[in-house]
């Protein structure tokens, strides 16, 4: 399978993609799972991204300045794109798309939402809430590809 | 033996391994991502699943092995283990996985006992089998040859 993106998106070449705002996208991938966090990493290093991995909700929050402790917006990393799995201890990944969506602040940072399973109330209850896209798991290149697409418009 | 020769072999025992269903396409994506800038990657990812795959094995012997058994936490370890071996393309572990976790939802005790010992068996299949997989990769680059990438065509 070579270039293209599915879904109507046009030009997505197979190398590394330059990004409109000239830097590299930062990415945010949080999964508890910690082959997954390698497995993810690697694939949008390998796609010019750079990439913060998270473990749980709680930390992913944190890093975006959204902690329960934090007054201070200031210091909030820029992020290009969220990916989260969706099952998770604690905080499940629909939940940190909702806190992320009920930021003034972060609402326009897309999420993506992975998961292993494949069911179809997941997946409309995600992207009623707003997610960017929902992918099932495990992830590969061809996937990392369609995502670039969304970052690039 | 000389380089041609060691390659053919790994050649022919990596299709073995997609043929018996131990690996699926999930491993190529792995050995894909593989570059020089991270030429140790697959042991890399594999080595931290055959670590975190026996800690679970272990947890889950430990969680059945109570008089009045968790089978939410176990379930829990079994989603991990389900995801992990997903992720490097352990099939056989991922379908037991799979299998386990219907009992545990059932909340059949012996069946559950059943699966943790089938899992147990693919997981050690698959590692002895990665095992020689990676030892015949080394004797490849100690030799001085390079590994052969595989492609999906067979």
């Amino acid at each position: 399978m070579d270039g293209g993106c599915g879904g109507g998106c046009g030009g997505c070449s197979k190398d590394d993609i330059a990004v409109e705002f000239g830097d590299e996208p930062h990415v945010l991938a949080v999964d508890d799972n910690l082959i997954d966090r390698k497995l993810v990493e690697k694939l949008l290093k390998n796609s010019s991204c750079k990439v913060t991995t998270a473990e749980n909700g709680l930390r992913a929050l944190e890093y975006l300045g959204l902690g329960s402790d934090q007054r201070n917006t200031l210091e909030i990393s820029k992020v290009n794109l969220i990916i989260t799995d969706y099952c998770m201890p604690g905080m499940t990944g629909y939940e940190l798309l909702k806190k992320i969506k009920e930021s003034s602040v972060l609402k326009e940072v897309p999420v993506v939402i992975l998961s292993s399973e494949n069911s179809p109330t997941r997946i409309s209850q995600c992207l009623e809430e707003g997610a960017q896209m929902f992918m099932l798991k495990p992830l590969k290149q061809s996937d990392v590809k369609q995502l670039k697409c969304h970052l690039m418009r | 033996m000389e380089v041609g020769q060691m390659q053919g072999r790994l050649v022919d025992y990596t299709k073995s391994l997609f043929m018996e269903g131990f690996l699926d396409g999930q491993f190529l994506q792995l050995q894909q991502l593989q570059d020089e800038s991270n030429p140790d990657f697959v042991v890399e990812v594999v080595s931290l699943f055959f670590d975190d795959s026996e800690k679970l094995l272990n947890d889950l012997t430990m969680a059945l092995d109570q008089p009045n058994v968790d089978f939410k936490k176990v379930d829990a370890h079994v989603h991990q283990l389900k995801g992990s071996s997903s992720s490097i393309g352990a099939q056989r572990v991922k379908n037991g996985c799979i299998a386990f976790r219907n009992f545990c939802e059932e909340q059949n005790i012996e069946a559950c006992l059943r699966c943790l010992q089938q899992v147990k068996q693919e997981y050690y299949l698959v590692k002895n089998k990665l095992e020689a997989l990676f030892r015949l990769e080394q004797q490849i680059v100690a030799a001085g040859g390079s590994i052969p990438m595989m492609e999906m065509g067979f």
